[in-house]
């Protein structure tokens, strides 16, 4: 299946799930500043990798593919984890990703904030689609 | 206050913005990478640079690279979960944090990074 957008899903999304999303990021956001003041960089940065918003994600996507094939009369549940685990293996090539992304930052902050940003961005997104790509090309 | 506050509407913002695209993007694997998409650590970043300077920052983006291994792992742990046992999401991903908390320290502390 080719990459692309259904605007259609934002539809399937309740005005709390959005709340909740946004409340956890903002809270993790307060907290990994607060851990990295409190215990120093080293350890603060761990957490800009911690895995806060992941399980209302997963929760979320099992819950609404289970709930549009149930309204189908087909047998959600197990679609539903199908739909999860393949969220999952999706965030475990995203992470890969973020390897690279902490690599860059670490690199290039020093000379340009800005560059650093952007780079480590591109990058991150870089090594997650290719290998999202290979990953798809092993299970073909 | 205002620097908990500032940081929660940007560290928000962020978060909700990599989600819906999420939400929107297909196939189900592809849309997952946005699952470990660097939204935290961008709002923090920025923030940190311009409160404590872009030294702290760097040793911030090299523990990252620790978190990032222990996300990957943990991400994988949960995906087994829900593939091979059959768990709801919620439990495998709640079940599996202990997988981040152990390779995160243990790598951080072996890399003698911590």
């Amino acid at each position: 299946m080719m990459v692309h957008l259904k605007f259609g899903a934002l539809r399937e999304v309740h005005w709390h799930e959005f709340a909740i999303r946004f409340a956890l990021g903002g809270a993790m956001t307060v907290t990994a500043g607060a851990i990295a003041s409190r215990f120093g960089p080293a350890v603060g940065g761990l957490f800009l990798a911690f895995p806060a918003i992941f399980p209302a994600s997963v929760t979320l996507v099992e819950k609404h593919v289970r709930q549009r094939k149930e309204e189908k009369g087909l047998r959600g549940a197990r679609r539903g984890k199908e739909a999860a685990a393949l969220d999952a293996r999706g965030a475990a090539l995203g992470g890969v990703g973020l390897i690279g992304f902490g690599g860059t930052i670490y690199a290039l902050i020093e000379h340009s904030a800005v560059m650093a940003l952007v780079a480590a961005t591109a990058l991150w997104a870089s090594i997650s689609v290719l290998a999202w790509l290979w990953q798809r090309r092993l299970w073909a | 206050m205002t620097d908990a506050l500032v940081r929660f509407l940007i560290g928000g913002l962020a978060v909700s913005f990599f989600a819906m695209l999420a939400d929107v993007l297909r196939p189900r694997s592809f849309a997952g990478l946005f699952g470990a998409a660097p939204s935290i650590a961008l709002a923090t970043l920025v923030l940190t640079v311009s409160q404590r300077g872009a030294a702290f920052a760097a040793i911030e983006g090299r523990s990252m690279m620790v978190g990032a291994v222990a996300l990957a792992a943990y991400s994988g742990a949960v995906c087994l979960l829900l593939q091979c046992r059959r768990w709801h999401a919620n439990a495998a991903a709640f079940v599996a944090f202990p997988v981040w908390f152990v390779i995160a320290l243990g790598l951080g502390f072996g890399a003698g990074l911590l």
